[in-house]
């Protein structure tokens, strides 16, 4: 059986793993407090800036060493930023223990040099042109900023061209002292991991992150004005797109709350990819190219998503079949077999999931990281087998009473 | 340290692979892998693209859809009720040579998992009243990469690679789905829907003699007929360009290469792994990462029985594609010429890694099971493969560059301005 194990370091920094002597695998993540949220308008899209160029270098290795050593250890590592946290994982055969250990650390006190920061600029603002020519072409961003405001959650996680067009590498290394301190961060493992010897090597190396300091008192945002590159139209201009993209963004429960287990589950019977309602009427009859649904956690709040995609002549028809499907279920709510299969189904891609340490770590890390909190597998299965119809009509009533807000992007 | 030091091929040794061939023609390939708790299949028709009619391009992935829309005793909402209940999780598709139908779940389901996938592709109702859904459906595809660039200009590279018999993408056309009758949809699926060249893959906790005897049960008595040789690929070197008002300017690239299967594969493969694998690759690290001329930029190998490409692109604003495309086929022409050693160490570890790794999930075994047995025409056993990339030398992938310069590219790009190619 997987074993759960925790440490906190003197520095503040917490280390949890869920160890399994079995596995051929191991993978090690850095969860850091950072995101989107968490940055000020002359910040937009820092957080996100600042996980490029952890990749560039530190006091001991080049940019190019970095990413040579990665791939010496020949298994798969990345990075990515969200609204509420920016993750470094890699996964590896076991023997690679000590060297991505070494690895992973040293990048989390990078040199964030001058002339790499003006190159990786150039890669960011890349990145946002490919977005915009992604279906739905920003309209989930828009849905965001609509919602929350462009602020706080609402703040794109790659900012704007005008953000990064204007960011400097002084302003980064002061954003990173302020957020990359050991009480943000938490040091995940997964699989074949030998925990002692993780927490001793950490202990060793993160003794100075305490020391990191904000030189930087930047003003609070003028909430009355909108960010520069920011729009709030609720219509997404796309010139040539031959579909219309319909985003509603509504409310939804947080990651803390109990209903969480029955939200997912109401949208895997409204919207799941095979056999929802949404499917049967929408999908499978060729109506629709998309039409789903999810709920999105936060730590203190959430979101509901319907999303739409289709031909713009049948938009309305499309929009008024999903009105009346998710109106149905307010009011009635669902069937016991259609509970049974979701619980059955979701189950089994837990059970599924779990086979790989990879897949474990980035859940085992995120709830550290926000809710101090492990749920293990069996956990996990519990709260989703124990969900009652009642549940699932009370989450509906709760949180798809309302009109969401609409965006369209066509 | 408690660190596990098995080797690619000690673990195999645990999970030796089987081959059976069923008298109806199909062949089972059987993986166990006790320690997981899922067990995963891949069932492998030869109803791919390559067996439509010219003018009805998207026939084979029509048919696909519509076996699953009611088969045996179920309708098409039974079927997925007892799939969801089964937990699996499941896939299906159409490629040039195949229509497959896989799934991975929990292992105590594969017995009944197996049988609904007999009814499924043995006995469908392939209902006349659902024709328009589907290929209402197979329209709502089509438009979805008209939306994509990278989808779009990937598409149109591949038929310009292989030519429209080989090349052409399993969607089909707003005109050919508009022909497909129901007419076309019994006559494809009598025709391309039988035992001969089926594959049937499973790995997993599951035992051998069960799952022989399973799929015995399940399509011992299926028909067979024969199946036709591959056609041959008809591409030429040729440069297109797609005007539009993108933000980006979608670059895709071709040229012609060997299949998995010829002598030579991991000696070409091993240079586009040098070129495209991992953060240190050439491409990552001279195209991105010292120039940031863009965000994505890669190559990749694909094969098909008879003939093979590699695949590339690179996604960049208007002002620097230009350079972008230079640097980036500068690199594919220059690579034999300062290759390292330390590069191809990397490249090794990374395909030893994964091989091990691969071992902690049946559905990537299963699927690659069946795409080794269609390509080489039999398993080819971890070890084994191993041992190959092991014994590769950094003459070996050198040589074959040198003898074998990329040529006679395809390229695509959308986007703004045109490219001088």
């Amino acid at each position: 059986m997987p074993k759960f194990q925790q440490a906190t370091l003197a520095n503040g920094l917490r280390i949890v793993a869920e160890t399994d002597p079995r596995n051929y695998s191991m993978s090690l993540g850095y969860f850091v407090q950072a995101g989107s949220r968490n940055e000020l308008d002359p910040q937009s899209g820092l957080s996100h800036f600042l996980e490029h160029m952890m990749f560039k270098g530190t006091q001991r290795r080049s940019a190019e060493d970095v990413n040579r050593e990665l791939d010496e250890l020949g298994g798969q590592s990345n990075a990515y930023t969200s609204e509420e946290q920016t993750v470094y994982y890699a996964t590896v055969l076991p023997k690679f223990q000590d060297r991505i250990v070494d690895l992973l650390t040293d990048m989390m006190s990078p040199i964030l040099d001058g002339d790499e920061f003006e190159t990786e600029r150039n890669v960011i603002l890349e990145e946002i042109a490919k977005y915009e020519d992604q279906p739905p072409f920003g309209g989930f961003e828009r849905a965001m900023e609509i919602y929350f405001s462009p602020r706080g959650l609402g703040r794109r996680v790659l900012g704007t061209s005008e953000s990064i067009e204007a960011m400097t590498a002084e302003r980064m290394r002061d954003y990173f002292n302020q957020r990359y301190r050991p009480e943000n961060i938490v040091l995940a493992a997964s699989g074949n991991v030998d925990f002692d010897a993780l927490v001793a090597e950490i202990d060793k190396r993160t003794s100075s992150w305490a020391d990191r300091v904000a030189a930087e008192t930047l003003p609070a945002d003028d909430a009355d004005s909108i960010p520069e590159g920011i729009e709030l139209s609720h219509r997404v201009a796309t010139p040539d797109a031959v579909q219309a993209y319909c985003i509603q963004i509504g409310n939804g429960p947080s990651s803390a709350s109990s209903q969480r287990h029955a939200a997912r589950l109401l949208a895997s019977i409204l919207g799941d990819e095979g056999g929802s309602r949404f499917f049967w009427d929408l999908i499978d009859t060729g109506r629709a190219e998309v039409a789903t649904c999810w709920p999105q956690e936060f730590s203190d709040c959430g979101a509901w998503f319907n999303y739409l995609v289709c031909v713009p002549d049948d938009l309305e028809s499309n929009q008024r079949f999903m009105r009346e499907i998710i109106h149905s279920v307010v009011e009635k709510g669902v069937t016991k077999e259609e509970l049974e299969q979701a619980i059955n189904k979701t189950a089994a891609g837990y059970i599924m999931q779990s086979e790989r340490p990879s897949n474990r770590l980035f859940s085992i890390g995120s709830r550290w990281l926000i809710h101090n909190e492990y749920v293990d597998l069996d956990q996990s299965l519990t709260n989703i087998r124990s969900v009652d119809q009642a549940a699932i009509a009370e989450v509906a009533k709760t949180y798809l009473s309302e009109e969401p807000t609409e965006i369209l992007a066509c | 340290m408690s660190t596990s030091t098995k080797s690619a091929a000690d673990q195999s040794s645990q999970s030796e692979i089987t081959t059976h061939p069923l008298p109806c023609g199909m062949t089972v390939l059987v993986q166990p892998m006790p320690w997981l708790r899922t067990a995963a299949f891949t069932l492998s028709l030869r109803s791919g693209i390559q067996t439509e009619p010219d003018n009805r391009a998207g026939l084979a992935s029509m048919v696909c859809e519509m076996v699953q829309r009611g088969a045996g005793s179920f309708s098409s909402r039974d079927l997925v009720a007892m799939q969801d209940n089964l937990g699996m999780d499941r896939n299906s598709g159409v490629s040039t040579a195949t229509s497959s139908f896989g799934a991975a779940m929990p292992a105590e389901s594969f017995g009944e998992a197996l049988k609904l996938y007999a009814d499924i592709v043995r006995r469908p109702h392939l209902p006349a009243d659902q024709i328009e859904d589907a290929r209402m459906m197979m329209i709502q595809e089509l438009r979805a990469i008209e939306d994509e660039p990278t989808q779009r200009v990937m598409k149109r590279v591949r038929e310009l690679h292989y030519g429209s018999r080989l090349g052409r993408g399993n969607q089909g056309t707003m005109e050919s789905l508009a022909a497909i009758n129901s007419d076309d949809i019994r006559q494809f699926y009598q025709a391309n829907y039988h035992a001969g060249g089926a594959i049937l893959t499973v790995a997993g906790r599951v035992e051998a003699d069960t799952v022989v005897q399973l799929a015995q049960e399940a399509f011992g008595d299926w028909r067979t007929e024969n199946v036709d040789d591959a056609p041959l690929p008809s591409g030429a070197p040729v440069y297109e360009h797609i005007q539009a008002a993108s933000s980006q300017t979608h670059i895709a690239f071709a040229f012609p290469s060997i299949p998995y299967g010829h002598p030579d594969y991991f000696a070409m493969r091993a240079g586009i792994g040098i070129l495209s694998d991992g953060m240190s690759s050439r491409l990552f690290d001279r195209v991105r990462e010292k120039r940031g001329l863009c965000y994505t930029v890669s190559a990749s190998c694909h094969s098909l029985i008879n003939a093979g490409g590699v695949f590339g692109y690179a996604g960049t604003t208007p002002a620097r594609a230009q350079e972008t495309l230079d640097v980036t086929l500068g690199e594919i022409r220059n690579l034999p010429s300062d290759l390292e050693q330390s590069e191809l160490d990397r490249w090794k570890v990374r395909i030893e890694s994964g091989l091990i790794m691969e071992q902690e999930s049946s559905a990537s075994r299963a699927s690659s099971l069946a795409s080794d047995f269609y390509q080489i025409g039999r398993a080819m056993p971890t070890a084994e493969l191993s041992e190959i990339i092991e014994a590769l030398t950094l003459d070996d992938v050198k040589g074959y560059w040198e003898q074998h310069p990329p040529s006679d590219y395809r390229i695509v790009t959308l986007g703004p301005e045109k490219l001088n190619v």
